[in-house]
């Protein structure tokens, strides 16, 4: 059918159940389908093969991609093609989701892509992208993959108002990737929420970073990224909301972290961030640091265990908060101490590195704390 | 007994600390919920206060009772009853009406707050635990005045064994923590606080409030043990034999003792 | 009605009553004294089951009452301090010792010989020592018992009402009551006791009539009587 069709044609693919896979695509063309279009591989292979410019697909279900330690199926593979619609697809029990390569201009809205994720090994990503510019991925929900989105070499593209969750291990995955953006995306019970690599440049607005708990629980994971912004976010109830590790030149403004084990933990090698107007609530611990060396700023945040006073009113509180307990630093050391967590012998040893810090850096101090949340 | 714990259950309801303790909480519950607006850090606050105070107290009225009424057991000793329902009934007389004053100081503005917002097991942890609490200490107090007939070493050796449990039991398991460090500790640090009632309570309210961040972080051991409702049920468990092992001994030496 | 048969107790290194053997048959007041430590009031406790005995048996009415209580049902005991808990009222605490034992009682008419009536709805807390006290006697009175044990009963009482126990002891006396009393009063005691029984050491000194006493000792009131006891052993 797809061979008889001309350049630029639109097929409508009838209601039914079809029995195919290894679909190739080689030329321009949009394939809609009507209503409760499926199509079952059987794990037999990929599904779609789209290797043309200006591919358009719609409105379709397809099923049961082939798995293979060897081969990368997907559901829709495409590869060196530019200007690629992918909309109100439904994708399930895929191995890959979209796996796209070399390519340009690619919308990808609306889509749903699940998988049964068991081993990191045994599945794929959900929207998987290499060495690609300008996309614009959308209103997708991925869960139970590997990666829900997986960006390597990829540049000035745009993620937006997408929910991953209960994925292996990231929702969405940055490597090497510069100049993006994501924004308004939900993550949540995510190995990770979101892994950003050895990336720079990348604006994070207004995301929420949920419940992501686990052996390697982050809300977000910052390695190796330099100049960045993170605007707006939300973290809440994650092991760790934000794991910096050489992480440079990153502002951070406006973020929520509530209720997480740890709100930022610092593992080193992280200079020049600057925390200004973020609320720190009920957090186990709010920020932790592994060395005494500290080349970060704290200012004007809003710290929900902070106890001083504010005798002039202005808003400002007139002690400076010190975010590092000494109690995170024990716990750095020696893990099991968290059963103490919260005892009044902690509270006093925490009070006693408060007044003359030894262990913790002696700079790492928010001189003027909130009083109020910034809303 | 019923008749002991009723009598005893008025006097004290009646006294003035009661009504002390019971506006303490009340008010301190009304300032924390209602100035600050952020059930969390209310709860919060309300648990570090409740963990050190909830045992101070218990055992300071359970010594202070019984030292108090010395005379009056010897008016019930002389009475037709068993000697261990007096003793039994003074303790669960002292022990409920300070968990009552706990549960309504803590249970009115959290009503009236409740209407408003919903965090009611949060609130039902920190009731429970506190009453717990009431209970043990009491129970030790009971303990300890009924060994010593001597009103300061009663005293000294009731805040003593507090500050232990309180403070100093974590300090010093805190310090074998770090210095075994190179050792797995998971099973030997559970079992450490099961031996002392305060970090127990402590462990149900984490379980409630820190346990999802802190889930990941914690090794297999502490994952199965909070993760689970073991946990729960675990500590909740061991709470009760700390209940009932202190009244099994106030039992036991009531019925040795001479007066 | 009383028998005590070779009881012993320690305190820790003192023994306080060394194999001391009593018996009461007869109605009538008897009065325990003996100089401080002498085991007075460790000897009415064991009766009561206050001490507990290293050795020996104590029968009341032929019945050992080791590691009893019911029995306690058949005695009155006053207590030496009257120290109750303060927040309950007078009459809250009468209803918990009428509940403790379901007998008739007469607390009403004691009520009104000893003038307690305005203190009913008072706190304990609240009342003088002598009030307390009084509280104390109608607690032991009101119960109908033929054994009556009175610790140090006059602490604390004013004239009035000292003459008032006087005559309820003796009217108790006149309906054939046991009454074991202690006191340091000695003139109370010659006043109301027919029989003195003189603890020293943990063990039974004398025992007999007051006028078995005087004859023994040759004096002519009590307190030389038992002055003169006491420098007997003394020589």
């Amino acid at each position: 059918m797809i061979d008889t069709a001309q350049k630029h044609d639109t097929i409508i693919v009838k209601e039914g159940v079809y029995k195919e896979h290894d679909i190739i695509i080689t030329k321009p063309i949009t394939i809609i389908g009507k209503k409760n279009v499926v199509i079952d591989a059987e794990a037999k292979g990929y599904v779609f093969k789209v290797l043309a410019d200006s591919v358009t697909i719609k409105n379709i279900s397809a099923k049961n991609v082939g798995k293979s330690y060897t081969k990368d199926f997907a559901a829709i593979y495409i590869s060196r093609s530019n200007h690629i619609v992918i909309e109100n697809v439904t994708l399930t029990n895929v191995f890959f989701g979209l796996l796209i390569e070399k390519s340009k201009n690619i919308r990808i809205r609306n889509n749903y892509i699940s998988s049964k994720a068991t081993t990191e090994a045994g599945t794929g990503n959900g929207i998987h992208l290499w060495h690609c510019s300008n996309a614009e991925i959308e209103e997708n929900e991925l869960h139970s993959l590997r990666d829900g989105i997986y960006f390597e070499f990829v540049k000035n593209s745009v993620v937006k108002n997408n929910h991953s969750h209960h994925n292996l291990r990231y929702g969405l995955h940055f490597m090497f990737s510069n100049n993006n953006e994501y924004l308004q995306n939900t993550f949540n019970n995510n190995g990770a929420g979101v892994a950003v690599m050895f990336s720079k440049y990348i604006k994070m607005t207004r995301n929420k970073f949920l419940k992501n708990w686990g052996t390697a629980s982050y809300g977000l994971l910052l390695k190796e990224i330099y100049d960045a912004e993170i605007i707006h976010n939300e973290f809440s109830e994650n092991t760790i909301a934000i794991n910096l590790e050489g992480a440079t030149r990153i502002n951070y403004v406006n973020n929520t972290f509530s209720n997480n084990g740890w709100a930022l933990k610092v593992a080193g090698a992280c200079y020049k961030n600057i925390f200004k107007s973020n609320n720190f609530l009920n957090n186990s611990f709010d920020v932790s640091y592994n060395s005494k060396l500290n080349d970060n700023s704290f200012k004007g945040n809003y710290w929900s265990s902070y106890t001083g006073y504010d005798l002039d009113k202005n808003g400002i509180g007139d002690v400076p908060y010190r975010p590092v307990k000494l109690f995170s630093y024990i716990v750095n050391k020696t893990p099991e101490a968290i059963i103490l967590l919260r005892s009044l012998f902690v509270d006093i040893i925490n009070f006693s590195e408060k007044v003359t810090p030894v262990f913790t850096p002696k700079n790492l101090v928010d001189e003027a704390p909130l009083m109020q949340k910034v809303l | 007994m019923i008749k002991i714990i009723t009598y005893c259950f008025f006097d004290l309801v009646r006294s003035r600390w009661s009504y002390v303790y019971f506006s303490f909480y009340l008010l301190l519950s009304f300032a924390l919920l209602f100035l600050n607006n952020d059930t969390s850090k209310a709860v919060i606050s309300l648990m570090n206060i409740i963990t050190v105070l909830t045992p101070l107290i218990g055992t300071i009225f359970g010594v202070m009772y019984y030292y108090n009424s010395r005379e009056f057991i010897e008016l019930l000793l002389s009475q037709p009853i068993k000697r261990s329902h007096i003793f039994i009934g003074q303790y669960l007389g002292v022990a409920i009406s300070l968990s009552l004053s706990l549960i309504l100081g803590l249970g009115i503005p959290f009503l009236l707050y409740g209407v408003l917002q919903g965090s009611t097991s949060n609130f039902l942890i920190l009731l429970t635990v506190g009453s717990f609490l009431t209970f043990i200490f009491v129970a030790l107090a009971y303990n300890i005045a009924l060994t010593h007939e001597n009103k300061i070493k009663g005293f000294g050796y009731a805040i003593l064994v507090w500050l232990l449990m309180a403070v100093i039991y974590d300090g010093v398991f805190l310090i074998s923590l770090v210095m075994f460090q190179e050792y797995p500790l998971d099973n030997a640090s559970l079992i450490a606080t099961a031996f002392n009632p305060i970090d127990l309570s402590r462990i149900l309210i984490l379980l409630k409030l820190d346990i999802s961040a802190l889930l990941g972080y914690t090794g297999a051991v502490f994952k199965s043990f909070f993760g689970t409702s073991l946990g729960l049920i675990t500590s909740l468990f061991v709470l009760v034999l700390w209940v009932v092992i202190p009244i099994f001994f106030i039992y036991r030496k009531a019925q040795r003792k001479d007066f | 009605m009383i028998e005590i048969s070779n009881i012993c107790k320690k305190f820790g290194k003192v023994q306080v009553l060394d194999q001391l053997d009593l018996t009461i048959n007869t109605q009538g007041i008897f009065a325990i004294l003996g100089p401080n430590g002498s085991g007075k009031t460790t000897l009415i406790k064991s009766i009561l089951g206050m001490v507990l005995l290293d050795k020996g048996d104590i029968k009341i009415k032929g019945k050992s009452v080791l590691q009893q209580f019911e029995y306690k049902k058949e005695i009155s005991y006053l207590p030496q301090i009257a120290n109750f808990p303060n927040n309950n009222t007078v009459s809250e605490l009468i209803k918990l010792i009428k509940n403790l034992r379901p007998k008739p009682t007469n607390e009403q008419e004691l009520i009104e010989r000893f003038g307690l009536a305005p203190f009913l709805d008072k706190k304990l807390g609240n009342l003088s020592g002598g009030t307390k006290q009084k509280v104390n006697i109608v607690l032991t009175f009101m119960f109908d018992n033929d054994l009556i044990i009175l610790d140090e009963p006059t602490t604390g009482l004013d004239p009035i009402s000292l003459i008032t126990l006087k005559k309820l002891i003796e009217e108790e006396k006149q309906r054939g009551k046991t009454i074991l009393i202690t006191s340091h009063i000695m003139s109370f005691v010659e006043e109301v006791a027919d029989e003195i029984v003189f603890l020293l050491d943990g063990e039974i000194y004398f025992k007999g009539t007051k006028e078995q006493l005087y004859s023994k000792t040759n004096k002519q009131d009590l307190e030389q009587a038992i002055a003169n006891l006491l420098l007997i052993n003394h020589d």
